[in-house]
């Protein structure tokens, strides 16, 4: 009896342990090394403790704050222009009676673009020179910005990017406008509601915590934007790996350069190990902060059983 | 009041011409955004395609529609870029990476969800906590950790930790699993089943949408990843898969846009081929992403 308690308690360890072992070797240990090599300089080769500096030098390492600038910028302009269009989006197929699995299949689509080829097929679109956008804009005499190339516009280029590649929210928006209880729309109908004042006053409340939830979790996804910003610098400067050179993110003029590509061109191009595990630390906290925002606020995510 | 209200619900015979000619109106402005957007959606893949087969002369200009198709164009960028050898390491980057995530993340998410253990809710908090922590918070002592068993510069460390399960897949799996009657379990177990019997044959079968969406979504996100290639394998051309070489195909290899959007059709080809086979699988797994 005693041998069979003994396997009933282990066994949830043995399933688990897999994970267990992992969490612990690349999460665990990784996050207390960072803290430790904070404190060093370190560049693969010499180990040097240093005490303070690196978190001194952050303060007034300028790249490191147009990089803070510029991944808020994206937190405040993207995440909410996504959840909003993703939500129009969404609305608008609910409503269509003919050819609704089309659409919603052609939206999804560039959403499953991989994220290196879609950044340089926008890069190449908007172009102003052969791009196809400028022909088409051309013949209405529009002149297009230099989406990729003008330090103002290069963000907005980027949102478009995220606007297009929209459909996974649109899924789960799609999703729980369709939970939302038909009666409830009757009723409001019977008093004279419609339209505008039935999404106010009905879907809205209904999926607020959708909503939320795909904001939280935008804001999260947007702290590690990464991949998008380094192809489009790296493809709309043209800047070639030959040997000696280093790339450096943030074509046009810094002006998208984020906060993880100057912590990974700190740590791996510039191998300043030390000074890029300050920023992991700044990265870490705040994405902890959010991460905690959405534990609190979705108990529901957690739920034990439905 | 009243008589206003019971005169709106009152089919009112008269404007029931006007209303039905509101409603086509309705319907057919419904439908004239979606399909504006429906090109504003598939417009970008399109002119990438039509640019794809212009020769090089054209390239050069701003015309939008191919003036000779040259799909010979595919052909080329197999000369001039090692092709192939990015494809097979995307590849095998993906395929094994998926095949290691399956094997170690099942077991944990069925744990999660079936058994009663104590920290069973910390455990699950965690992983979620894991799922939202950005990959580069960890990544020096990470690449520390490659660094000393020589790998960087190979793709195998982001395969390798795939055995050690990975917290997206395992998040969604569990949230499938929960849903999944416990009846089931209880009666295979009445039937003298063990849990790992359970497991295989009576809840593998049944979850299995749940475990081809995490398959496809841990597929795709290697087929996509650029982050973890150009952390390892920058440094080794032999070991780039397609993100690597296809965000350096320009400026390396000196092309033109024509060849430069060959190769990203070439990269892209094969997700959208399998989006339109396994269309549902795809759609019921981002909708396990959201909250009930």
């Amino acid at each position: 009896m005693a041998a069979v308690t003994l396997r009933n308690r282990l066994r949830p360890l043995a399933y688990l342990s897999p994970w267990l072992i992992g969490f612990a070797l690349f999460l665990v240990y990784p996050l207390i090394s960072t803290v430790y090599f904070s404190f060093q300089r370190y560049d693969l080769f010499t180990l040097e403790p240093v005490g303070l500096l690196n978190y001194r030098y952050f303060l007034k390492d300028e790249a490191a704050w147009t990089s803070i600038r510029n991944t808020l910028w994206l937190v405040v302009v993207m995440v909410p222009l996504r959840v909003v269009f993703g939500l129009g989006v969404a609305q608008l197929i609910t409503r269509l009676k003919a050819g609704a699995g089309i659409f919603r299949t052609i939206f999804y689509l560039p959403a499953l673009v991989p994220l290196v080829a879609g950044t340089l097929g926008f890069v190449y679109l908007l172009n102003p020179s052969t791009g196809p956008v400028q022909a088409i804009l051309g013949t209405v005499g529009v002149q297009s910005p230099d989406w990729f190339g003008d330090p103002a516009y290069s963000k907005w280029g980027l949102t478009l990017l995220a606007l297009w590649s929209v459909g996974d929210l649109m899924v789960i928006f799609m999703a729980a406008l369709l939970d939302v209880p038909k009666q409830l729309y009757e009723a409001a109908a019977l008093d004279g509601a419609t339209g505008w004042r039935q999404f106010t006053h009905i879907t809205l409340p209904v999926i607020r915590p959708v909503l939320m939830f795909a904001a939280v979790t935008g804001v999260i996804q947007t702290l590690q934007y990464f991949t998008q910003a380094m192809v489009a610098a790296r493809v709309a400067s043209g800047a070639t790996d030959s040997a000696g050179s280093v790339f450096v993110p943030g074509y046009p003029d810094q002006s998208t350069l984020t906060f993880p590509e100057w912590l990974f061109h700190q740590g791996f191009r510039d191998f300043a190990m030390g000074y890029a595990c300050v920023l992991a630390l700044i990265l870490f906290a705040v994405s902890m902060v959010f991460t905690l925002i959405l534990l609190r606020q979705f108990r529901g995510f957690a739920e034990e059983e439905a | 009041m009243t008589a206003i209200r019971a005169a709106a619900i009152a089919p009112a015979p008269a404007p029931a011409r006007g209303r039905r000619g509101r409603a086509t109106l309705y319907w057919i402005a419904k439908h004239a955004v979606a399909i504006a957007l429906s090109i504003m959606f598939v417009g970008p893949l399109v002119f990438i395609v039509l640019t794809a087969v212009m020769s090089d002369q054209q390239a050069l200009t701003s015309q939008l529609w191919p003036k000779t198709w040259d799909w010979g164009n595919f052909a080329d960028i197999f000369e001039k870029a090692p092709l192939l050898t990015w494809i097979r390491n995307t590849l095998m980057y993906s395929v094994l990476a998926t095949a290691f995530m399956l094997l170690s993340s099942i077991p944990v998410a069925y744990a999660l969800a079936r058994f009663k253990f104590r920290g069973r809710k910390l455990a699950f908090l965690l992983v979620i906590t894991t799922m939202m922590l950005p990959p580069q918070v960890v990544a020096v002592p990470v690449y520390l950790i490659w660094a000393r068993f020589e790998l960087t510069g190979t793709l195998w460390p982001l395969i390798i930790p795939m055995l050690l399960g990975d917290a997206f897949s395992i998040f969604l799996l569990r949230q499938f699993l929960v849903t999944i009657p416990r009846e089931y379990s209880d009666a295979a177990r009445v039937d003298g089943c063990g849990e790992f019997r359970t497991l295989i044959r009576v809840i593998l079968p049944m979850a299995r949408p749940a475990i081809a969406a995490v398959a496809l979504f841990q597929f795709f996100y290697c087929w996509n990843d650029y982050y973890g290639p150009l952390l390892y394998a920058q440094t080794n051309q032999d070991n780039w898969t397609l993100s690597l070489g296809l965000a350096a195909f320009r400026s390396v290899h000196r092309v033109q846009w024509n060849l430069t959007m060959a190769a990203t059709v070439l990269a892209m080809a094969p997700v959208i081929v399998v989006f339109f086979f396994a269309q549902k699988v795809f759609i019921e797994g981002v909708k396990l992403t959201g909250v009930k």
